[in-house]
């Protein structure tokens, strides 16, 4: 593909992003770089969801309860190592623990997945969520690892070379996994196996006499969806070294499919832009006020009313209605 | 001949409405075997079930003596059966040779395919352009589906079809919609492609229909009432009540 | 097992299921005839319970401030219909689901500006606030009565309503064919705001009934509605029929899971074992269901019959 505006405006701001953080601790607001992070691991979250909701139209309304899996995969162990109990798991090594996140969810999306792809429209956005929410309350209901009030990750993963307690470190393994799943679904997206999915969006019945069994080639795309958001979860959780069912919360998915919408869906850098987006709004508007969530929701709104291809419509230069 | 698809007492109801009565037809191998009938006479839903998309209440498909009746359709199509729909069936949102290329890849085993860029396979795009020529649409190849006219869309059906290789091809009328023009012109494609693939043709066109097929089997009310050449057809008193009647 | 307890829970059991059918009519009655789905649902829920929690403080009456509340809420549905739901009904369900969740966080928000960060409670008059004592173990809130006479009410006129009069024959071929109603010369605008508007009224007064017991609070809508959402997927979406046993079904299962489950895997595991898994098997319960019956009948136990 020729280098257009939307690759420009994408390849821009990772630019920017792989040259911040480090300004950001000289110029003394280690503070940003933290912002940096978290904008980085959404951004490989909605990246994963952007597959199956962008290009697959398969609209999950659960994708925060990975992020969480993919968290407790890393706290559980690492609690466990330190408190003693399931020798099984115990460890605070990364190598293990990340694997793990990933297999959890990539198990989880299987799973579920399984029986969510066999329903249609909207049960499809219904089931997705009330498994995410199963999971929610799977996580309040287990005392041990803090119900309600969560669980602090004392150790960090240790990973070979990289201190993920140095905040840059921890910034540039993110950075650089979001670049990966970038390229990643873009790979995928553009392979022969994504354009089944595509087709299977387009018109699932055209697939199924062309002799494809879109079923199976959904559940695959669900599946690395999930194990990628799973990734971002242990990110996430490292960065955090707090973790919580609330990370699961049915709300937080919304927001991830909103960065997805913002950005721009079915786009190879909209999702990066949308949770950049997200979070500078975020940023903006909650220091302006606590009713941050008042505006927030209004613009919600009007950008599904409205904007059409969200942020990367908009570079293209197309306003006005959707459809 | 041989027989390519046999089908045996078929029978589906739709909430009491008998769409398809104890249907039995015999397609031969190499034949072009038009299914004519009045509108809700069952013709589409025949179809459907013949490419797997709907399950019929009784009776049996057999394409080349294997049992199909329960087979999902993306076997159907690996087994060899193809279909075009009368109402235009097309990933919109895709260009017009992707459309093409997916039937092309369809074909070539399995699709757990993750790296190479599917747009720069030449095997995939030059096999596309192929049929996409072969219908006349080699100039729009890289058009946005959407954008294409209602009777440029009924010709990517027809490709979608061919791409498939399938020795069998249902189509679903492939003159919906056309003007007369385009009609002719399509009469004159379908018999350049007469002997080369076994066709079962549901038409309303009936100067295609009498130009085009091999054998005609008339549905009324979901039931097989005659078949026949079509001599044998335009002399059937039956058919000429039931139906031949009203058209002209 | 304590026969008392029993009786005890599965009355409680009752009473989720009713709140929960009030919940899951109005949404699956929205959808059913709409094809929209409103995530916005649970926020009416919570907005009925803040306003007769307000209009209690005001009035002195619990039992008054219900009724003004309802037709108050049922105007906030109309409103809601007109100003953002309208221009939806042609857009897919990706948007609809996502410009909803946007109402959700605005009408938090409004709440949380209106009546403050706190819940707020919501006394109950001396004659509800009683027990009733049928056995000595037995004693049954009189509340709860209420709630469980109130919700099998509303039910039974919510099924008189659908199924014998003229807004409810509209209704229901209204779900079948717009068109058709739109030829009929029946203004169905004004139709489709009035099903919004009763099923805004349906799932505010599920709010105003559990206030008394839980405090109106923020949020408190966007718990329920995911249970609301698992019990129209288990009846069918778009069924009153199946949204009334669903709920039902997941509000017994749910309670009775919660209390005694622990003592049914004390049937064939260790106590210590039980007593872990237990919580956290009844927290996954009513979605094990779920699965079960979409593994089974994935259009749910009653789909309905168009579409």
């Amino acid at each position: 593909m020729k280098p257009d505006r939307k690759t420009a405006a994408g390849l821009f701001v990772l630019a920017l992003l792989a040259v911040l953080p480090p300004i950001f601790i000289w110029t003394g607001n280690p503070f940003y770089v933290d912002l940096a992070t978290r904008l980085v691991i959404l951004a490989i979250a909605a990246t994963s969801l952007n597959l199956i909701l962008g290009y697959g139209g398969m609209i999950s309304f659960g994708h925060a309860a990975y992020v969480g899996l993919g968290a407790y995969a890393v706290g559980i162990p690492a609690y466990h190592e330190l408190y003693g109990g399931f020798d099984a798991i115990a460890s605070f090594s990364g190598s293990f623990q990340i694997p793990l996140a990933v297999a959890v969810c990539a198990l989880f999306a299987l799973v579920t997945g399984a029986i969510c792809l066999r329903t249609k429209g909207v049960y499809f956005i219904m089931i997705t969520m009330a498994f995410a929410q199963m999971v929610y309350y799977l996580f309040v209901s287990i005392e041990e690892y803090g119900a309600d009030d969560g669980l602090v990750i004392d150790v960090r993963s240790e990973l070979p070379g990289i201190n993920l307690d140095r905040p840059l470190q921890l910034y540039y393994l993110a950075f650089v996994s979001l670049v990966l799943a970038i390229v990643i679904v873009r790979t995928i997206v553009n392979s022969r196996f994504g354009m089944v999915i595509q087709g299977a969006k387009g018109n699932d019945t055209r697939m199924k006499t062309m002799g494809f069994n879109t079923y199976i080639y959904r559940l695959t795309a669900y599946v690395i969806s999930g194990a990628m958001a799973g990734y971002a979860g242990a990110l996430l959780g490292n960065f955090t070294t707090f973790i919580s069912p609330e990370m699961m919360d049915w709300t937080r998915s919304g927001e991830l499919m909103f960065m997805v919408i913002l950005g721009g869906a079915a786009t190879t850098f909209g999702p990066l832009m949308g949770a950049a987006a997200f979070i500078v709004i975020e940023e903006v508007l909650s220091h302006v006020t606590i009713y941050w969530h008042l505006p927030f929701g209004l613009m919600l709104i009007l950008v599904v009313l409205y904007v059409r291809g969200g942020i990367m419509g908009l570079i293209e230069g197309r306003w006005g209605r959707r459809r | 001949m041989a027989a390519l698809l046999e089908i045996e007492g078929l029978s589906k109801n739709y909430g009491g409405i008998k769409a398809s009565d104890n249907v039995n037809l015999v397609i031969e191998q190499g034949e072009l075997h038009a299914v004519i009938g009045p509108n809700g006479a069952g013709k589409t839903t025949l179809v459907a079930q013949l490419s797997g998309l709907e399950r019929p209440d009784a009776g049996h498909v057999r394409f080349r003596g294997r049992d199909i009746t329960r087979m999902p359709p993306w076997r159907r199509a690996h087994a060899g059966i193809a279909r075009s729909f009368q109402i235009t069936s097309l990933i919109m949102e895709m260009s017009v040779i992707d459309n093409i290329a997916l039937a092309v890849q369809a074909r070539q085993g399995h699709s757990f395919r993750f790296l190479r860029d599917a747009r720069r396979i030449p095997e995939l795009r030059e096999a596309a352009m192929g049929y996409l020529a072969q219908v006349g649409l080699a100039d729009r190849a890289e058009a946005e589906t959407a954008a294409l006219s209602h009777g440029e869309h009924r010709l990517m059906e027809i490709a979608i079809a061919l791409a498939s290789e399938a020795p069998l091809l249902l189509l679903d009328e492939p003159m919906a919609g056309l003007g007369p023009e385009e009609s002719a012109q399509l009469v004159e494609f379908l018999k350049g492609l007469k002997g080369k693939r076994t066709i079962l043709l549901i038409e309303h066109d009936m100067d295609a229909v009498f130009a085009l097929a091999d054998r005609i089997s008339v549905l009324v009310y979901g039931h097989v009432i005659a078949t026949g050449t079509p001599a044998e057809i335009r002399a059937n008193d039956h058919v000429r009540h039931a139906y031949l009647g009203e058209e002209d | 097992m304590d026969t008392a307890l029993f009786v005890i829970q599965l009355l409680n059991g009752l009473q989720l299921g009713l709140l929960l059918f009030l919940v899951a009519s109005g949404l699956t009655l929205i959808f059913g005839i709409l094809d929209f789905v409103n995530l916005a649902h649970g926020a009416l829920y919570m907005l009925g319970a803040f306003i007769c929690a307000t209009l209690t403080m005001w009035t002195g009456s619990f039992v008054l401030s219900v009724i003004l509340s309802l037709p108050v809420v049922g105007a906030i549905g109309f409103a809601i219909e007109r100003l953002v739901a309208r221009s939806l009904y042609t857009r897919d369900h990706l948007d609809q689901v996502l410009a909803t969740f946007g109402l959700i966080l605005v009408l938090d928000t409004l709440a949380h500006l209106i009546w403050g960060p706190e819940g707020m409670a919501i006394p109950l008059p001396a004659w509800l606030d009683g027990q009733i004592a049928v056995t000595e173990t037995l004693v049954i809130p009189t509340y709860r009565l209420l709630i469980i006479a109130t919700g099998l009410a509303t039910a039974g006129g919510l099924f008189w309503l659908v199924n014998y009069t003229r807004l409810g024959m509209l209704i229901r071929a209204g779900a079948s064919n717009r068109t058709m109603v739109a030829a009929l010369g029946i203004n169905i605008q004004l139709l489709f705001s009035l099903v919004f508007a009763l099923g805004a009224v349906l799932a505010g007064l599920a709010g105003m009934l559990v206030a008394p017991i839980t405090e109106a609070s923020i949020g408190m809508g966007n718990n329920i509605i995911i249970t609301a959402f698992v019990v129209i997927i288990v009846g069918g979406i778009g069924s009153m029929k199946g949204a009334f046993i669903a709920a039902l079904m997941i509000g017994l299962i749910d309670t009775l899971g919660r209390s005694f489950l622990d003592d049914i895997f004390k049937l064939f595991m260790s106590t210590a074992a039980a007593e872990t898994s237990a919580p956290a098997v009844s927290a996954m319960l009513i979605y094990i269901i779920m699965a079960a019956v979409l593994a089974v009948r994935p259009q749910g136990l009653f789909p309905p019959k168009v579409r």
